[in-house]
């Protein structure tokens, strides 16, 4: 007998093994991707149940007064003293007096208050009824049930005013905004200016690699751009802090110099190694019956990379785009230290911006945990995930339609 | 030494693929207006000969010519020959039909348009004499702006050759240019080449004996490199001078 009962007994309990080691990673990594996909999405979803004032605190007004509700955008600019006169508000002729806990010294003085400050909610009672003109942010545990002023109706947070807000404040009191068009324009700004850097000049090297350079030079050159690739962000950022903040300033004569401009141009030397080599890939894939056609009619080189080489190719460097303001969108560090992060909507691309991945890397570690502010930077997790989905499922439907 | 009355002359032609020797001293003359098949087995250097004829062996790195090759008199490989030029005049089909992906329209105006052909008129008219030189525009007339790839693939490598028409070479090289197709286009392509030979010299690379026996008037039989015999068609396949040619034409090895 040839067989060895043993040794294919062994052999077989190890390949069964095997298999089942196999098939329980590929079940692992597929449930941790979806639990991740599902926590982000379930954590950000909870800003839209959350009241739209900080927790615990509640706006009063006197009884007199006729507003029974507040916009968070209303809110703040009574704050911020933008608006004066209730009347501004659909109120009364009556100008505002606003009014926080800190305020009450002015009005009292700390031994009415008692020692435990057990008077206090009495004190912040008769202040709110003597002046009619009061706004007051108070904590909602000094209301007591003898208060004779007006609680203001709290909203909750809504969809629109997320996806519509134009303020990104997530730290402002009373209300906290939470607006994405800043956020959004600037990533979107950013990115797609990296690309407009990045496109022509990764398309140049692609056809220079592909179609020019001979095979001394491209050994040269094509680890140097697989070196761009590994080269980690934070020492792109730092580069960029240290030499093109301080040039975009002088050139440009700013106040300061970081910009949505440096973060572009950050952005498009990180996105030239995906650009390059994924269109170097496409621009060699065009068969060599194609050229060989183009050639043999007569057409120069030239002729036949721009009529026949680059339109066979057109997918494939679409394809490398797209890759490129992927990688661009989800950049988070360099981008943090270069593009200013004020999170304004911008108007040039000299003005500071900020993406909204550097936001969620900025802000996460002051976010409480389970707060809305920290509720607010998962549902831009959400978004950026949102936006990579869209552009890994183009690129997919460029290579299908490609190979069709 | 070159003739006068012909079209091409090849003159001690040695070909290497760095240091393999592809071709072997080979000395030809193709008469105007007449099919030359170029038949032997794999690799025996036909389709290299061909290729040389319009340069685009030129494209393959470490490779060496020495000898001389004249179209209609001047040696094309003379320094001071513009090769895009001498491809205008010597036309090619591949082996496989290679449309561009482009309208069936845009495929035979390429070579005009690279060639700075503007007027509209003139394109016009110039890809339809070639469509029906390739006896392809009564099945494409109505359907010009479609795209090539949506013709069958004898139709494309009758689109190839008009596209290679539509330049007006004197000179039209094929290689191989019904190996993959069904018989009846092949039938279609061979009925083409007789007509075509009215205006055009052609040189065509076959595996096809019978195809050979068909459509040309001169054979060349070559067989690892060299040149191993070369005279009328009828006379090589009825009474080769050689055994070697004797033995491939048979069937007997290739």
């Amino acid at each position: 007998m040839y067989i060895n009962p043993m040794k294919n007994g062994l052999k077989k309990f190890t390949e069964a093994i095997t298999e089942k080691i196999l098939l329980f990673s590929s079940g692992i990594t597929t449930l941790t991707v979806i639990l991740i996909v599902i926590f982000l999405f379930k954590e950000g979803m909870g800003l839209f149940s959350s009241p739209d004032i900080e927790e615990g605190y509640v706006l009063a007004v006197n009884q007199e007064n006729p507003i029974n509700q507040l916009t968070p955008e209303e809110s703040m600019e009574v704050f911020d003293s933008k608006i004066t006169s209730w009347k501004e508000l659909g109120g009364k002729e009556e100008d505002i007096l606003v009014f926080r806990l800190s305020d009450v010294t002015n009005y009292a003085d700390e031994t009415s208050l008692g020692d435990e400050f057990q008077f206090l909610p009495h004190v912040l009672d008769s202040i709110i009824t003597v002046n009619p003109g009061i706004i007051a942010f108070i904590p909602q545990q000094y209301i007591d049930s003898t208060f004779t002023g007006k609680i203001l109706n709290n909203g909750h947070i809504t969809a629109e005013s997320f996806f519509d807000g134009k303020y990104w404040y997530p730290t402002a009191s009373p209300s906290p905004l939470f607006g994405l068009l800043p956020l959004i324009s600037g990533t979107l700004w950013i990115s797609l200016f990296a690309i407009l850097i990045a496109l022509p000049f990764g398309l140049a090297v692609a056809i220079y690699m592909a179609e020019l350079a001979n095979q001394r030079t491209r050994k040269i050159i094509k680890p140097i751009i697989e070196l761009l690739a590994g080269i980690p962000s934070v020492v792109y950022g730092f580069f960029g802090l240290v030499v093109l903040v301080p040039l975009v300033q002088k050139v440009f004569n700013l106040p300061v110099g970081e910009s949505g401009l440096v973060g572009s141009i950050i952005l498009a030397i990180m996105a030239l190694p995906t650009i390059i080599t994924v269109a170097e890939d496409a621009i060699r894939t065009t068969p060599r019956s194609m050229r060989e056609a183009s050639l043999a009619l007569g057409a120069n080189h030239w002729q036949t990379i721009y009529k026949v080489v680059l339109p066979y190719s057109m997918s494939g460097i679409t394809a490398a785009a797209v890759l490129g303001i992927g990688r661009a969108i989800g950049e988070t560090m360099a981008v943090l230290m270069v593009s200013g992060n004020a999170a304004i909507i911008p108007s040039s691309l000299l003005e500071p911006m900020r993406t909204i991945p550097a936001t969620i890397a900025a802000e996460l570690g002051e976010a409480p945990v389970g707060g809305i502010h920290y509720k607010a930077l998962f549902l831009l997790g959400c978004i950026l995930f949102i936006l990579t989905l869209i552009i890994s499922i183009s690129v997919e439907l460029i290579n299908t339609r490609k190979k069709a | 030494m070159a003739q006068p009355n012909m079209c091409i002359t090849s003159h001690n032609v040695n070909f290497y693929y760095g240091s393999f020797h592809a071709l072997k001293n080979i000395n030809m003359d193709i008469a105007p207006n007449t099919v030359t098949a170029l038949i032997g087995p794999s690799g025996c250097g036909k389709s290299t000969f061909l290729r040389l004829f319009n340069r685009m062996n030129d494209l393959i790195d470490g490779a060496r010519m020495t000898g001389e090759i004249l179209i209609n008199g001047q040696n094309i490989y003379d320094s001071h020959v513009d090769v895009d030029e001498l491809r205008k005049n010597v036309g090619m089909v591949f082996q496989k039909p290679n449309p561009f992906p482009k309208s069936i329209f845009e495929n035979v105006a390429y070579g005009l348009r690279v060639n700075g052909v503007k007027d509209k008129k003139m394109i016009e008219r110039r890809v339809e004499e070639s469509l029906k030189g390739a006896a392809l525009w009564d099945e494409v007339k109505d359907k010009l702006k479609k795209s090539a790839f949506e013709l069958s693939g004898g139709q494309q490598q009758r689109l190839c050759i008009a596209r290679a028409l539509a330049i007006s070479p004197s000179v039209l090289l094929m290689d191989e240019p019904a190996s993959a197709l069904d018989p009846i286009s092949t039938l279609k392509i061979e009925e083409l080449i007789y007509e075509l030979k009215k205006s055009y010299t052609i040189v065509i690379v076959t595996h096809n004996m019978q195809q050979a026996g068909r459509i040309s008037d001169k054979t060349a039989f070559f067989y690892l490199g060299e040149l191993i015999e070369y005279d009328d068609t009828k006379k090589m396949f009825l009474n080769p001078a050689q055994q070697a040619t004797q033995n491939y034409i048979t069937g007997r090895f290739g």
